[in-house]
Parts: structure tokens; C-alpha cells; sequence
């Protein structure tokens, strides 16, 4: 291994630089001058992504600890675009007295969670995806917790930490177990090597579910996200709801189809069973919430069923799709978020019945709101309906009953998904309200984000070649 | 190998470590030892890999590896989770869990 070999870890060591500059700004800049910390890691985290586009070759490090290839650099890609658009939402909430003083421990903090995710992606040993998994998880909890001064967000933290360690605590029971069986934790060693399956394989296979799950906010495990997605700060909830989900299936459908892949007969009909289940509890209770951010986290959990989909399907056209329809979701419930941190920051009003109206006074941030709502719902202009497409084409090339029915169920599915979506949407549009939220002024840059999540809602459906592009380094079972 | 200890005997306690700190974290009610019962699975995690590495594959290493990871990882989870806890307890002023519901579904 020579020194040029370090460059495969490019994302990360980026990312470690930005997050050192920015801790030195902290101590440069005098405290009236703090307020440019958050365009300096903007502009840096701008440049990192730009960097994570430009070629690179494929090898592994660290003996096999570290992969990478052509599709976690994409995977890598799609996370840094969702941190970008999160990034421009954020810049406006430290004007506020209250976050003032702490505008460089959100960024570290941020940074530092994304780096474990990276890890996590690029993991070749379950070693390394337990440690990316923990630098992941541990500082998420700090950032729940991140408006001291607020009792929901304490109660997020709490719940958020407490609820993952009891995860990965389970998960690690399970990888001591494939330890006993396999003695080996190589990715790589596992796929190859020649065993027979005994119960104490399923048993891992059990708790490495149940602990993955917990991550994706999965049926039964998912009774953490809506709490917790509405005590935590806005901008929190969109990166917990979009990044740290969408690295979590990332990493859970290459371990699937590497490591658990001659167990395929015994977790695939596991996931048909939790996809139901996921899809059916995230939908019926998202059709009761009155608040934004629940409603929105329970949208997400449904929308992790319906991701579940496409490694069921267990080809390389099921794992591309699960990739693209990450894609989609980062844009469109960004998007979303983007409209509702906009309405929080400015009037502090959190639930749909308080959108009565609101196209009469704000006409474009409504249409971006209904946009969004689409996407997620999977109407076909926007790019959510390509996405759920291709999803629903994976699942039905498997030309078996149980698949059949499995489709039949993610369709009634996509019905009753319309029903809610489309509630913010008459509130917006068609419902009375004599005092509606006011006119208000956003924000250069949360207008940014806003307008690079439309478009990208808007360009994905239609460049079918970034689907293509996908698909090329997608692999099977 | 240690003598006159075989593996299964050490399996019994690291399992039974695991669904205590299980049982523990569900139906205590005070977050400190709710902490405590998951800082008992991780243990229990870490004494599994040790003696899976040393009775079974005593020619490796990763399991000895992987559980001075666990161990170091698990007091940066506590550190985290004791600061949140007491900004809760100046929050709510109590760490029972049953104090801290603001958001129920």
C-alpha cells in the first residue's frame, strides 16, 4: 500500500479537512464575526461535493476493511448532494439569539455523522460498519438534542440514543454469533466461504435484521422515528429522515447481497412479511397526524416499505432501483422539509390545519409544497412516480404468486399514500381559512435549496441515463 | 482454552447478560439505568467475541479487536448519552422515564 492508495478514501479524508477548517475558523474568528461560519461550510461542503464527481479508480484498503468502488462512490454522491440542500436550508437558523453561539459545533458534529456514514458504505469488514455505524449514530443523538433550551429536543436526544444503542447492542449480539460460526467478519470471507447453513447462521441473520431495522425505522422497530423526528430541531429531522435512512438501506442491501446472500430463501421472506407491515402501519398512521414533522415521519417509515421492494427483488435491477429511488426521495422530501422549516422559522406554525389557505397568500412555496407532495405520492410528472415505477418493475419481474401479491399490496398502498398527501394539499388549495399564514420573505438560500430540490425532482424523472449509470454497478443475488 | 471452563459455561453467563440488560432496559424506569442496562449487552457483546476468539479460532485476533472497539465505542455512547441526560434533568427535573413524554402518538 502506498501513499497515492489513500486517495480511494478521498470522500472522507475531504471531510475530515473541512471539519478541521471549520474548527479553526471557531477559534480564528472573534464572537460578532461568527455568523460567517455557516457560508464558510457551505461553500467548503460545496467544493467536496463537486470533488466526489470527478473519476476514481476502485480498490480496497486497510486489507480489505475499506472498499471502494464505482457504486458507493454514487451512493457517496447521492448523500453529498441531500447534505448540500440541507446545508443552504440550515444557513438562516443561527441568526437567531438562542443558536448564536454554537454555528460550528452543528457543522462538526453534522460532518462527523456523515463521515461514519461514509465508512459505513464503504465498509469491507463488519468491524469497520459497526465503528461508521457508531460515528453515525452517537453524534445524530447531540444534534437531536441540539436546542438546549427546548424540552422536545432533550426528549428526541434521549429517545434517539437510548432506542439506537439497544439496536446496535442487538446487532452486535448477532455479529458475535456469525464470529462463532464463520470466524471470520471479511465481507469477503463470509461470501465465499463453505458452510452450511445451521440455525445459529439464521439466529445472526435474525439480529443483524432486527438491528438494521431499527435504523430504517422499520415495522416493528420504528416506534423511535416519529417522536423523535418531531422534538429534533427541522433541519435534524430532513437529515435524519433522508441521509441517515438512505445510508442505512445502502449499506443493508450490499451486506444482503454480499455477505447474506446463500441465506437469500431465509430473509427474503422475512422482508416480504416487514414490507407489508411497513407500508400498512406507516400509512394508516400517517393519515391521523395533524402535525407536519409526524405526518412527514411517518410518510418516511412508508416509504422504507416500499424501498424494501426493491431488495426483495434480489437482482441488480431491485438493488439500482432501490439506489434511484434514494435519489428521488433525497430531492423530494427535502423539498418538503424545505417548505416546512421555511414555515417554521418564520411563523412557528406546525401543523397542516395551520396550511388553511395558503396558497392565497404564498402561491410559489404552495406549488413547492404540492410538487413535493407528488413526488412522495408518485404522480407522474415528478420524478417520484419513475421511482416508484421502477421499483414496482423490479418486484414484478420475479414472476412468482407471492410476488404478484406482494405488488397487488404496495398498490393499494400507493392509494391510500394519495389520501394523505393530498390533505396539506386541500388545505393549501381548497379549504376556507379567514386568517391565513401571512406573506413572508424566505431566505436567499433556503430559496437555493429549495430550487436545487425541484429541479432535481424535475431532472431525475426525466434523465433516464442517471438510472442507466446506476444500473451498470448494480449486482444480484 | 481456560482450564475446567468450557465454552458453553461462559456462553450461559454472556447470554443470560444479554436478556438481563434486555429485561432491563424495558422495564426499568430511570434513564441512568436504562443506560447501565444497555452498557450490560454491550459487555455481554464484548466477553462473546473474547471467548469465541480464544476457544474457538485461538490463532486470530479480530475478535479481540472487536471487542476493544465495542468497549471504546460504548464509553463514547455513555458520555453522550449522560451529557443529554442531564440537560434533561434540567429540562424536566427528573430522569424517570415517565416524566419525559412530551410526544405521545
Amino acid at each position: 500500500m502506498n501513499l497515492h492508495s489513500f486517495l480511494l478514501m478521498r470522500h472522507e479524508l475531504v471531510l475530515i479537512a473541512i471539519m478541521l477548517i471549520v474548527l479553526i475558523a471557531e477559534l480564528a474568528t472573534k464572537d460578532n464575526r461568527k455568523s460567517i461560519i455557516a457560508p464558510l461550510a457551505l461553500v467548503l461542503f460545496g467544493i467536496h461535493t463537486v470533488i466526489g464527481f470527478l473519476p476514481m479508480e476502485s480498490g480496497t484498503l486497510f486489507g480489505g476493511m475499506f472498499n471502494a468502488t464505482p457504486i458507493n462512490n454514487i451512493m457517496k454522491n447521492i448523500l453529498n448532494i441531500g447534505v448540500l440542500i440541507i446545508l443552504f436550508q440550515t444557513q438562516k437558523t443561527f441568526d437567531s439569539e438562542l443558536n448564536r453561539g454554537k454555528v460550528s459545533e452543528y457543522f462538526i458534529v453534522l460532518f462527523s455523522t456523515l463521515i461514519g456514514m461514509f465508512y459505513m458504505i464503504s465498509a469491507g469488514d463488519f468491524l469497520m460498519f459497526y465503528i461508521g455505524l457508531e460515528i453515525a449514530t452517537i453524534p445524530l443523538a447531540a444534534l437531536a438534542a441540539f436546542n438546549r433550551h427546548e424540552n422536545k429536543s432533550a426528549e428526541a436526544g434521549i429517545k434517539l440514543l437510548l432506542s439506537s444503542t439497544l439496536s446496535s447492542g442487538i446487532l452486535l449480539y448477532g455479529l458475535s454469533m456469525l464470529y462463532a460460526a464463520n470466524g471470520s467478519l471479511f465481507f469477503t470471507d463470509l461470501m465465499h466461504g463453505t458452510y452450511t447453513i445451521t440455525s445459529l447462521h439464521t439466529l445472526t441473520l435474525i439480529f443483524f435484521f432486527a438491528g438494521m431495522a431499527f435504523k430504517i425505522s422499520l415495522v416493528p422497530f420504528h416506534l423511535w422515528a416519529a417522536d423523535v423526528y418531531e422534538g429534533a430541531p427541522v433541519n435534524v429531522t430532513s437529515y435524519l429522515s433522508v441521509i441517515s435512512k438512505g445510508s442505512a438501506v445502502f449499506i443493508f442491501t450490499v451486506v444482503l447481497y454480499t455477505v447474506f446472500k446463500n441465506y437469500a430463501e431465509t430473509w427474503q421472506p422475512m422482508m416480504y412479511i416487514i414490507a407489508i407491515f411497513t407500508m400498512l402501519v406507516g400509512n394508516l398512521f400517517a393519515l391521523r397526524q395533524n402535525n407536519l414533522k409526524r405526518f412527514l415521519a411517518f410518510s418516511s417509515i412508508a416509504q422504507a416499505g416500499f424501498l424494501l421492494l426493491g431488495i426483495i427483488a434480489g437482482s441488480a435491477v431491485g438493488m439500482a432501483t432501490v439506489i434511484y429511488y434514494v435519489l428521488v426521495y433525497v430531492f423530494s422530501n427535502l423539498a418538503a422539509f424545505g417548505v416546512v422549516s421555511m414555515i417554521e422559522s418564520h411563523t412557528g406554525k406546525t401543523t397542516i390545519s395551520d396550511l388553511n389557505g395558503f396558497y392565497r397568500t404564498n402561491p410559489k412555496l404552495s406549488l413547492a409544497l404540492m410538487l413535493a407532495l407528488f413526488s412522495l405520492a408518485g404522480i407522474p410528472p415528478v420524478a417520484g412516480f419513475f421511482g416508484k415505477f421502477f421499483l414496482f418493475t423490479a418486484v414484478a419481474s420475479v414472476n412468482t404468486t407471492p410476488y404478484h401479491i406482494l405488488l397487488l399490496i404496495a398498490l393499494l398502498n400507493t392509494i391510500i399514500s394519495l389520501y394523505y398527501y393530498l390533505m396539506p394539499v386541500k388545505a393549501m388549495f381548497i379549504n376556507k381559512n379567514e386568517s391565513p399564514i401571512a406573506y413572508f420573505k424566505s431566505d436567499v438560500f433556503a430559496k437555493i435549496g429549495l430550487s436545487i430540490s425541484l429541479t432535481g425532482m424535475v431532472v431525475v424523472g426525466f434523465v433516464s441515463s442517471i438510472y442507466e449509470e446506476i444500473l451498470k454497478f448494480c449486482f444480484g443475488l | 482454552m481456560i482450564e475446567g471452563i468450557e465454552l458453553q459455561h461462559i456462553l450461559i453467563v454472556t447470554t443470560l447478560m444479554f436478556f438481563i440488560g434486555v429485561y432491563g432496559f424495558l422495564v426499568r424506569r430511570n434513564l441512568i439505568t436504562i443506560l447501565m442496562a444497555s452498557e450490560l449487552i454491550l459487555n455481554s457483546v464484548s466477553i462473546n467475541f473474547v471467548v469465541f476468539n480464544k476457544y474457538l479460532y485461538p490463532d486470530a485476533l479480530q475478535g479481540y479487536m472487536f471487542a476493544i472497539f465495542v468497549i471504546a465505542i460504548a464509553a463514547a455512547e455513555a458520555a453522550v448519552a449522560i451529557a443529554i441526560i442531564i440537560n434533561v434533568y434540567r429540562r424536566f427535573k427528573s430522569v424517570n422515564v415517565e416524566n419525559v413524554h412530551e410526544m405521545k402518538y
